[in-house]
């Protein structure tokens, strides 16, 4: 088990280095000065122009550039955001709790309806409850996100007035910052009315940002169901006599399972590494949002910063799946 | 299941009625949208941080009068100007407070000492606190001031005069500006002596109307009203940012009261807006214009009959309804009607292509010429779509046979490109920084301006020397004499077709009552009730 660990944890340092490689060079291969930018039509003199490119150390060719992001990551310095001039990583920290809770959210969203919905459409195959899951399923798959957001954002809070329509929690609530999690601070903060608020923000964002990782359980769960489903193992099952849901739930869920969590691990890694058009929608302070803005304002220290650690966490989430994968399956940690 | 959600529904209904009448205190909730770029409004040019900052935070010695883009008395009650407008002498305001932070408290009032920290940290490479946070000071040195200030002198607590290498009657309106703000000296020498400076730019006191409780990145900017401004508390009593960067989601938290005043609407809303009954639709001419720059060192456009040919082929009226939907004027001059000394009395060029023609054979083009036209690659409230305007200007260019072919790079690059004159004509604007028709004219057509904002590369000894002149005195009206004969000269050269001003739209909930429309483009709350 242990080398199946280290083999797996060998594979991630030259992925490391590849990833920074790439977010450093590809970000500065996108044509726009940072200083123009940030100049905007005013702009800044050449003098001035050259003046700051020294501060913030673009006069440097290339690779000393890169030398110096790469022995700062090395010590665990991401840089300042040049628009904010924050360090990188204190602004990350900041976002990031807010990223995680609606990522646990969704993902719960996603989990409670798309395993039972794809079970329930294997059990059933061919008939009009098979269909009906796969065709909302397939819907939910295909949504365009943005489209979703605003629909439901409309009928249920502009419309029915049943949930807040953007924010994390309502303005009359102070809430102090001590854990960044909203659920959490709210309760720590005593105010009454304040937890429920925080959870009503989170409904229709988890909603939208769980369809689709619902809609890939859904079906992964239904096919990898029927497969086992038509096993000789499920037919000996039956023909013994035990309760038809015990067959289902004990002898072919749990081995159908085992590509289901695959799938929901590397939707939670996806769902982790934040939801540009969600967060943007409902104005959640995550950091997909935080990253779309630095590419546009050419933010270069947070772009390079953000990407390398979203990537970590998605080697991370992927390690963790592959362990547990293993562990699940003997199979495949002799086999390899 | 059901059952169970209903009852969740209805815990989370009722959870709301309580908040609501949990807190009496009147909260006014302003949907930006975006967050700022940092506290310190010395530091940065986006019209975002200032809402954030200087507008409701702080104060400057002089301040722009509301609603207006004429300057009132603030942190100085009255100044005295010499009569060579090189000395500038500032009469201050007593029994000013500054705002309590949490880790620190104010022991004395606003003084001199608070002037001459602010503009000495800006200007002078050996104040301890000029390098701090980056120490870049964009608008001090795009406004000129590190080389206009020679010296500033503190009379007595009360009195400080500033020493100006030239006359620059501008001075006043910049010391209008956001990067005027006032700091605490003191405050700043507590951060020193702890050896945290930085943080007075993350948690600065002031002395505005409104102090920052609490920000969260990206989410919320939370303010108090501070009961001790020296004009007296403001009418609501916290005032929340949401920040909010979609403006169909700034229009949907409208609609559900959870925002009370939105900027920057979507155009397509606007009607729909109109027609509500909840919502106060106001509206007022920006200070801006959008134009197109022709590159007067490029020829054919080196001969003015071209350029003025060119002005007679465009149909503005045609790109003010496609572009921008009604919510825009014509403009005849490169400064907006709201600024003081537009001059009425200019004659556009109309909409005539035959005459068009025949100027342009005159000038040896008889059959037109290939050129292109740059198009920005970003919305901006001057230009909501540059791409559809150039289309425009296309097409009706080529009724008189100049063949323009559309051009469009990233935005910084376009910025930077056209700076130095690569374009033959170029599609940009400007926004007003301080009311002051200098802050457009000299600063986008000057003869300093070429190879920077001057887009036209257009040096015009006449025209130049007019502004020259309106620099060099303090006398209003004759700046505006002087002012008004620049935009008959610009309009005869026609180094630019003028295209539009924009409408600003700000919907505001009905029981909002008191905001007033900045024409600076700036958001305030002090005057607001609800």
């Amino acid at each position: 088990m242990f080398q199946f660990i280290f083999r797996r944890l060998s594979l991630v340092i030259p992925t490391f280095i590849g990833i920074t490689l790439l977010t450093f060079t590809l970000i500065r291969l996108i044509p726009g000065d940072p200083i123009e930018v940030m100049a905007g039509e005013r702009g800044v003199s050449a003098e001035r122009h050259a003046e700051l490119s020294a501060q913030l150390g673009f006069d440097q060719p290339l690779y000393v550039q890169y030398y110096h992001y790469v022995t700062g990551v090395l010590q665990g310095d991401l840089g300042n955001s040049l628009i904010t001039r924050e360090p990188v990583m204190k602004e990350f920290l900041t976002l990031f709790p807010a990223t995680i809770e609606l990522a646990f959210c969704a993902a719960i969203f996603a989990i409670l309806i798309g395993l039972p919905a794809g079970i329930f459409a294997a059990v059933k195959r061919g008939t009009v409850i098979d269909h009906s899951v796969m065709t909302f399923s397939l819907t939910g798959y295909s949504m365009p996100i943005f489209w979703w957001a605003l629909l439901l954002m409309l009928v249920f809070s502009v419309n029915l007035g049943w949930t807040p329509v953007s924010g994390r929690i309502d303005v009359v609530y102070w809430i102090d910052d001590v854990t960044g999690f909203m659920l959490i601070d709210s309760i720590l903060s005593g105010e009454e009315g304040a937890f429920a608020s925080a959870v009503s923000h989170l409904i229709l964002p988890s909603i939208v940002l769980g369809t689709i990782p619902m809609a890939v359980i859904a079906r992964m769960t239904r096919s990898s169901m029927l497969e086992v489903l038509s096993e000789d193992y499920i037919r000996t099952a039956r023909a013994k006599g035990i309760a038809p849901w015990r067959v289902i739930v004990i002898h072919a869920l749990r081995n159908a399972l085992i590509p289901v969590i695959t799938v929901i691990g590397l939707q939670v890694g996806i769902l982790l590494s934040g939801a540009i058009l969600t967060e943007t929608v409902f104005a959640w302070p995550g950091i997909g949002k935080w990253l779309i803005e630095s590419i546009g304002r050419r933010d270069y220290p947070v772009v390079q910063g953000g990407i390398l650690i979203v990537a970590c966490i998605i080697i991370v989430v992927n390690l963790l799946v592959d362990i547990t994968y293993g562990i699940v399956n003997p199979r495949i940690r002799h086999s390899r | 299941m059901k059952k169970g959600l209903a009852k969740l529904t209805l815990a989370l209904m009722a959870a709301g009625a309580i908040s609501t009448t949990a807190h009496a205190a009147t909260t006014l909730v302003y949907c930006s949208e975006g967050s700022p770029e940092g506290f310190n409004p010395a530091f940065y040019t986006s019209g975002t941080t200032f809402d954030a900052t200087s507008k409701n935070m702080f104060n400057r010695l002089v301040e722009f009068k509301l609603g207006t883009t004429e300057t009132e008395p603030g942190l100085a009650t009255s100044y005295d100007v010499s009569s060579d407008g090189l000395e500038y002498t500032f009469h201050l305001r007593k029994g000013v407070k500054f705002h309590t932070s949490k880790d620190f408290t104010p022991t004395r009032d606003f003084n001199a000492d608070d002037v001459i920290f602010t503009f000495d940290r800006q200007g002078n490479k050996d104040n301890p606190y000029h390098t701090v946070s980056g120490g870049s000071y964009e608008y001090f040195t795009g406004m000129g001031m590190d080389t206009l200030i020679k010296e500033m002198v503190k009379v007595d607590d009360y009195t400080v005069k500033f020493i100006l290498t030239k006359p620059e009657a501008p001075f006043i309106a910049n010391l209008a500006m956001d990067f005027a703000s006032i700091f605490s000296k003191e405050q700043a020498d507590f951060y020193m002596k702890k050896g945290t400076p930085e943080k007075l730019d993350i948690d600065p006191v002031a002395t505005g109307p409104f102090q920052k409780v609490q920000y969260q990145k990206d989410s919320l900017i939370r303010y108090t009203a501070f009961k001790d401004y020296w004009q007296g508390k403001a009418k609501i009593d916290r005032l929340v940012f949401s920040i909010t960067p979609d403006a169909s989601v700034r229009y949907a938290k409208l609609k559900a009261g959870e925002c009370d005043v939105m900027p920057y609407p979507n155009p397509a809303d606007l009607q729909q807006m109109e027609a509500d009954p909840n919502i106060n639709l106001m509206s007022q001419e920006g200070l801006n214009v959008g134009y197109l720059a022709f590159n007067t060192q490029k020829k054919p456009f080196t001969d003015p009959r071209v350029r003025q040919a060119l002005s007679l082929a465009t149909d503005k009226s045609a790109i003010i309804d496609a572009v921008f939907q009604g919510a825009g004027k014509a403009a005849k001059n490169p400064i907006p009607p709201t600024m003081w000394s537009y001059n009425k009395n200019v004659v556009d060029y109309p909409y005539d292509p035959v005459k068009a023609k025949k100027l342009l054979a005159e000038a040896g083009y008889p059959d037109g010429f290939s050129t292109n036209i740059w198009a920005m690659p970003v919305q901006r409230p001057y230009n909501p779509n540059a791409r559809r305007m150039a289309e425009i200007m296309q097409e009706d260019w080529s009724k008189i046979g100049v063949k323009a072919e559309i051009v469009s790079y990233e935005w910084g690059e376009y910025l930077n490109r056209s700076k130095k004159g690569e374009h033959d004509t170029v599609l940009l604007g400007w926004t007003g920084d301080n009311g002051d028709p200098d802050n457009f004219l000299y600063v986008l057509l000057g003869c300093d301006a070429v190879g920077g904002a001057n887009r036209a590369q257009w040096c015009n000894e006449e025209f130049n020397d007019l502004l020259l002149k309106a620099k060099q005195t303090s006398d209003k009206a004759e700046r505006t004499k002087l002012y008004e004969e620049s935009q008959v000269v610009f309009k005869r050269e026609a180094p630019w077709i003028t295209i539009a001003h924009s409408v600003v739209y700000e919907p505001i909930r009905k029981e909002v009552k008191g905001y007033k429309i900045d024409p600076l483009g700036g958001h305030y709350f002090y005057n607001v009730s609800k």
